[in-house]
């Protein structure tokens, strides 16, 4: 095997601890390369350049696959998110219950189209294709807590407090 | 280490504590359930409990999914009643209803609330996938060994050879549970014949139907069968060393999944010298990140090697040329949590189950337009009627059935002229559907079928991986024309060139993706080929799609 030697990490911030000790336990190995993504977006939230130069590096995988990597797969981010996110699920059961009605919904009264962050960073709005609670459709993930079933108001009124601090809500 | 003498003590152990009990509150923590606040009841159940100093006889004891998961938060009241147990079921249970709870418990009443168990929900419903699911606290290994946890495993491992592990589930006749419907025990032999310093067995938890989520359930609820299921397969065919891919967005599952193959681990029960044998196996989690066709076999492969996840085409097949190029069995959750109960109680007792050419039971997740939203298991041959208006309870709000959408974006839409129809691997493909992997949504008049194929096929498009042509174009050009049809612009030459563009994708994509993405439209078109003309003349007949406000304007 030849050795890669490995590169410092791209800044002292601590959390890349948590990143250098998941690639060890993979013996930095190529194939460690999702896994690693997956440390580093669970430690700061996105994926930047930086991180991507890093984990190519430490892994020995040309730079190219990693960025093909990250941009193949949905649930990796290379934008920092808002602050807070709300996913609205639209897989069968929810989009025949009323799912694509919250979507636009928030769209409109936020002025962000799915997959993107409000201008002020206060939120990302994301769609998921199921994430499996169909009982609940429609249902939508606020910051981690899944809800549902929802009417578009109540999804209105739960994301409210999000806009309130400087400006309050472009609504 | 672990023998079989120390397993059945540790075991008896465990159902001694748990026999100490008079009473029970089972509540449900999977997902569903958590998110309609199951850990809030838990925790006043609990409160409540203590208050009235009744903890040494009555135990609250978190579990995964109860089934019915419309009526969440869900609590199993568990009282003595002469000789066994009784047991109610309080729907939609709120924290403050604990004390009422409690106190007609401690009273030896019934609850206030409760839904009957008597119900064609549960008692058409043959648990064998699913039969520790909502008794046992999927955190706690020693609930699964109260209940025969590791019981097959250390019995295949000490009693059994290689080869009478896959006589034996040879026998079974169970067959692939993600959806193909391959059979296991061929798919096991062929692993075990082939060559290879390293093999590896694959769990494929990536469950990505929209609608489906049998799997993450069996995962929350009983997480200990699937890996005692890999072990088993491990030691038939000989393989060190397992993954399980699991999509990302099923935390808890992850979660407590990874706390079970620790717990395992702990025990001997995996690792090396497995039960006091020389025998070792490893396994490890591995967490998808979003992209549906993972869910293929070639495409999980790319990904747990760190790479995009795109499909290659077969042969060969992953059981000669696999994981890293080296032999590879991969099966569905389901296919593996059906391996213990076969090796325990033997491959034809599981294919005196069901029918002819499908053996044993199948979980289906019940939703849409359905007045029991949840988790079912039942026998293969079951009639779809019988799913859907007995164990499922009707359509609600006095509506009309219109059709039933099984397998997913690989599946299609029956109709109601076939709601007879039993439900096993041939007759579903006859009837332009597919088995799939368990998803059964119902819909009713006032969903358009044109509107459902457009959402299919814009699922498709939206995860096609692109390495093909005929899938990474056909779909979107597909999604194009329901598109029209949907808004009323489109001609007759449209609606041919739709079922032309499906014949073509359907032959030449290069996996199920893309060949079974055209289903949903080629089996709306075969039974529902009424709406797609009324869209033709710019009328949407369920009122769904924007051709039917078109046509509203123009009157």
């Amino acid at each position: 095997m030849p050795h890669v030697p490995t590169p410092p990490a791209p800044s002292a911030d601590k959390r890349w601890k948590l990143v250098t000790t998941s690639l060890r336990r993979q013996g930095n190995a190529p194939h460690a390369l999702i896994e690693g993504m997956h440390a580093v977006q669970q430690a700061f939230g996105h994926l930047e350049p930086a991180s991507l130069r890093y984990l190519a590096a430490a892994l020995g995988v040309p730079l190219s696959k990693a960025y093909g990597v990250a941009t193949f797969y949905h649930h990796f981010v290379l934008e920092p998110p808002g602050a807070h996110t709300c996913v609205v699920c639209l897989g069968t059961a929810c989009h025949l219950k009323g799912g694509p009605a919250i979507l636009s919904a928030v769209e409109r009264a936020h002025r962000v189209k799915a997959g993107q962050t409000t201008a002020g960073g206060e939120l990302s709005l994301l769609v998921a294709r199921c994430i499996g609670v169909c009982s609940l459709a429609p249902a939508v993930v606020l910051d981690g807590d899944i809800q549902g079933p929802c009417t578009p108001a109540q999804v209105l009124e739960r994301l409210a407090p999000c806009f309130e601090e400087p400006e309050g809500s472009p609504r | 280490m672990t023998t079989p003498d120390e397993l059945g003590d540790l075991a008896e152990r465990a159902r001694e504590a748990d026999a100490v009990y008079c009473e029970r509150l089972r509540v449900c923590t999977a997902a569903s359930c958590l998110s309609s606040g199951g850990a809030a009841v838990e925790a006043a159940l609990a409160a409540e409990i203590a208050a009235r100093g009744l903890g040494e006889r009555c135990q609250v004891k978190p579990v995964g999914c109860l089934g019915l998961c419309s009526q969440g938060p869900i609590v199993a009241v568990e009282t003595l009643a002469g000789e066994g147990r009784a047991e109610h079921l309080v729907p939609r249970m709120q924290p403050d209803e604990a004390a009422a709870v409690v106190e007609r418990m401690a009273a030896e009443l019934p609850p206030e609330r409760s839904i009957a168990a008597d119900i064609p929900f549960f008692s058409r419903q043959q648990r064998i996938v699913t039969a520790n699911c909502g008794r046992i606290d999927p955190n706690r290994i020693e609930d699964a060994l109260a209940v025969g946890g590791y019981e097959a495993l250390l019995h295949a491992l000490h009693e059994m050879t290689p080869a009478e592990v896959l006589d034996e589930v040879h026998r079974s006749g169970l067959r692939g549970r993600g959806g193909a419907g391959y059979p296991t025990g061929l798919k096991w032999r062929t692993v075990a014949k082939a060559a290879g310093a390293q093999k590896y067995v694959i769990c494929n938890a990536d469950e990505g139907d929209p609608g489906a989520y049998m799997d993450r359930s069996v995962l929350e609820s009983d997480p200990h069968r699937v890996i005692e299921g890999m072990a088993i397969g491990a030691y038939a065919v000989g393989a060190s060393e397992g993954y399980v891919y699991v999509r990302a967005e099923y935390q808890l599952a992850i979660e407590r999944l990874k706390a079970a193959i620790r717990q395992a681990d702990r025990l001997g029960l995996l690792g090396s010298a497995m039960g006091g044998t020389s025998f070792r196996f490893h396994v490890e989690v591995r967490i998808g990140a979003g992209a549906y066709v993972c869910g293929e076999e070639t495409a999980l492969l790319a990904s747990i090697e760190g790479g995009r996840g795109t499909p290659r085409p077969r042969p060969p097949y992953p059981a000669e040329t696999g994981l890293f190029g080296m032999p590879t069995l991969i099966n569905n959750v389901e296919t593996w949590a059906n391996v213990p109960p076969i090796v325990r109680r033997g491959g034809e007792w599981f294919a005196s189950i069901g029918t002819e050419r499908s053996k044993g039971t199948k979980v289906f997740a019940l939703a849409g337009k359905v007045v029991n939203n949840g988790l079912v298991e039942v026998p293969m041959g079951t009639p779809l009627r019988e799913m859907i208006f007995e164990l499922g309870g009707g359509i609600p709000d006095g509506a009309a059935f219109k059709a039933v959408q099984t397998g997913g974006p690989s599946g299609g839409c029956i109709p109601a002229e076939h709601l007879d129809a039993p439900v096993d691997y041939e007759t579903l493909t006859q009837l332009g559907s597919i088995m799939g992997s368990g998803g059964m949504i119902v819909m009713d008049e006032h969903d358009c079928m044109v509107d459902v194929a457009k959402f299919f096929m814009g699922f498709c498009r939206d995860e096609s991986c692109g390495k093909c042509v005929p899938c990474r174009v056909g779909t979107v050009e597909l999604h194009h024309l329901l598109e029209a049809l949907a808004r009323g612009s489109a001609s007759e030459r449209d609606l041919a060139l739709l079922e032309e563009l499906c014949d073509l994708v359907r032959h030449t994509s290069l996996c199920g993706l893309g060949q079974s993405a055209p289903n949903p439209v080629l089996s709306t078109l075969r039974y529902f080929r009424d709406e797609y003309r009324a869209h033709l003349a710019g009328r949407c007949p369920a009122g769904v799609c924007a051709a039917s406000a078109r046509s509203e304007a123009a009157q």
